[in-house]
């Protein structure tokens, strides 16, 4: 095992993070007091209490699952596509790594970056509303896993896009979409039969339902089945990444 | 002593069926500076992006240090250094970062004094705390050797590294292939300019369309390929080549000032000494002499062309 690769890649990507502090954790903070401000404070005071939480209270967890999975999904997509862009993939490759390290060096920057932000977007949150977590352990398992997941996709999304639009096109596209149609600002027991069992088809519904869990003791789904769709989403993506490095899909010749 | 580079038939087919090389068979020795002679398109990069992983080869294996490229591409590419053709670092990051980057991803801890030994030995010590992109071209491409060599790989690979950059800078990065071959280096370094082969090379090879054509000593290359000319002035112009001397191959310039001979350096005799005798009979009278070697480029051209044919 090649640790002082995996250091080195880990090392860099943090300074990269780092050089832009302010953008990095700026812009999350403040989109998620928006979301606070609008949905929280606005539109919540009309809502009433939600599976006996308040509602603004009621949307913490899928508003911190919502930035931790853009922010893991971009910050891994970036890390390596634009080594992929501006040339210097070339040192990747003919450095003495296998696939499992680079992705360590890499996804494990990306994850440990956006559960950062998590963790800073829940502080922020204690000054909106009063939040009191129940199994502080499985949150803090969840929101990890969840970090860790989204960050080897987004690493599969660096490695498959050849444009900086298509690496946009997926997180726009897709995971915007399943975050707020998997439960972030409602409980799917609110919608009509018909859409919940079509919800269940989302993925995003296991993780915010378990996450929301850890928060509240209340759960859409068993907390079992989230914690196995987040450790089979994690397994399918290394499998893909494995297969990457294997055939050397888009990054080697 | 074994090789340091064992290369036996290596063949590249790159998707969409262009073979780039075809069963390519190389070997270095240890402390050699070789030349690959090629034009553009000839493979060169190919077989450099072959050898340090970057592209996969499609048959045939190879050896660096003893260990197989694929079967054991950890222990053979810590042994490498690899200077890229195109000029790719990361712009916002710092030299000396970038620098112990490349260590650590080679699977090194880090080592203060030898980057900094390093760094000075390139002049890049002073400028160790800019971002690559606030560089001059020169200096760009001494961080990419800095990055190469901060493993202290015993064999490097500088592809074109002198393409596009000025005279001075040039003869800087001939100098520290010098000062790199004393440290027990191989280098293998890809070129167009002949000039350059000639300038630093032990050995040249001479690649075309995925092929090797020669592997030769360069100074062996150039005797034996090389031809000799000698172009003799006239003091008074003449017409055309007077009938007694029409048995040796000579050419007239258009003034009628000068003849031109050209004669192989191996032959048993060059026929000099019967020629200026014969001129002298003639009545020619002669204002002065010159003699010329042909230089690697010519031999170059000559070999490819043929080739070609």
């Amino acid at each position: 095992m090649n640790l002082h690769a995996v250091w080195a890649i880990y090392v860099y990507e943090m300074n990269r993070f780092f050089r832009t502090l302010m953008e990095s954790l700026l812009s999350p903070v403040i989109s998620t007091s928006l979301y606070f401000v609008v949905f929280g404070a606005a539109i919540g005071s009309r809502i009433e209490q939600v599976e006996g939480v308040s509602y603004g209270a009621f949307i913490v967890p899928g508003l911190i699952m919502l930035s931790v999975m853009t922010q893991a999904i971009s910050n891994a997509s970036f890390g390596i596509y634009f080594p992929k862009f501006i040339g210097t993939i070339y040192e990747l490759l003919s450095a003495p790594a296998n696939f499992l390290e680079i992705v360590l060096g890499y996804v494990g920057a990306a994850a440990t970056k956006s559960l950062m932000i998590g963790v800073v977007i829940l502080f922020t949150a204690q000054f909106f509303v009063e939040l009191e977590i129940r199994h502080p352990l499985a949150m803090l398992a969840f929101l990890g896993l969840t970090c860790l997941s989204f960050s080897l996709f987004g690493f599969i999304i660096g490695i498959w896009a050849e444009n900086f639009q298509q690496l946009q096109i997926i997180p726009l596209l897709v995971i915007t979409p399943l975050v707020f149609l998997g439960g972030s600002f409602y409980s799917i027991s609110m919608l009509p039969p018909l859409w919940q069992t079509i919800t269940l088809f989302n993925p995003v519904v296991y993780l915010i339902s378990g996450f929301r869990w850890a928060f509240f003791g209340q759960a859409d789904v068993p907390v079992g089945l989230s914690l196995l769709a987040i450790t089979g989403f994690t397994a399918l993506c290394l499998a893909l990444i494995w297969l990457i490095f294997r055939t050397g899909y888009r990054i080697k010749s | 002593m074994a090789p340091i580079v064992d290369v036996q038939g290596l063949r590249k087919v790159y998707k969409g069926g262009f073979e780039a090389l075809r069963g390519v068979d190389l070997v270095m020795e240890e402390g050699e500076i070789l030349a690959l002679l090629g034009p553009n398109g000839a493979g060169k990069t190919t077989l450099i992006s072959a050898l340090c992983g970057i592209t996969n080869p499609t048959s045939g294996r190879a050896k660096v240090a003893g260990h197989d490229i694929v079967s054991d591409y950890r222990a053979a590419r810590r042994m490498i250094g690899l200077v890229p053709q195109e000029v790719a670092l990361e712009p916002f990051e710092r030299v000396i970062n970038t620098v112990r980057f490349s260590r650590g991803l080679f699977g090194k801890p880090r080592d203060d004094a030898l980057t900094k030994r390093l760094l000075q030995q390139l002049s890049l010590w002073d400028k160790r705390r800019s971002r690559t992109k606030e560089l001059s071209g020169g200096m760009k491409r001494r961080v990419l050797i800095a990055k190469a060599l901060c493993h202290e790989p015993r064999v490097l690979f500088l592809d074109e590294p002198t393409a596009g950059v000025d005279v001075e800078l040039r003869r800087d990065m001939w100098q520290i292939v010098e000062e790199l071959k004393k440290s027990g280096v191989t280098i293998i370094l890809t070129t167009h300019y002949i000039e350059e082969a000639e300038a630093i090379a032990d050995r040249v090879a001479v690649i075309n369309r995925g092929e090797i054509l020669l592997v030769e000593e360069k100074e062996a290359l150039m005797a034996r390929m090389g031809r000799k000319m000698l172009r003799i002035d006239l003091n008074e112009p003449a017409a055309e080549v007077p009938d007694d001397l029409k048995g040796y191959d000579l050419e007239l310039s258009d003034d009628g000032r000068s003849l031109t001979y050209h004669y192989d350096t191996h032959g048993e005799r060059t026929g000099i000494t019967s020629l200026l005798q014969a001129l002298s009979a003639a009545g020619m009278s002669l204002n002065d002499i010159h003699t010329r070697q042909s230089s690697l480029e010519e031999i170059f051209v000559d070999l490819v062309k043929e080739d070609a044919a």
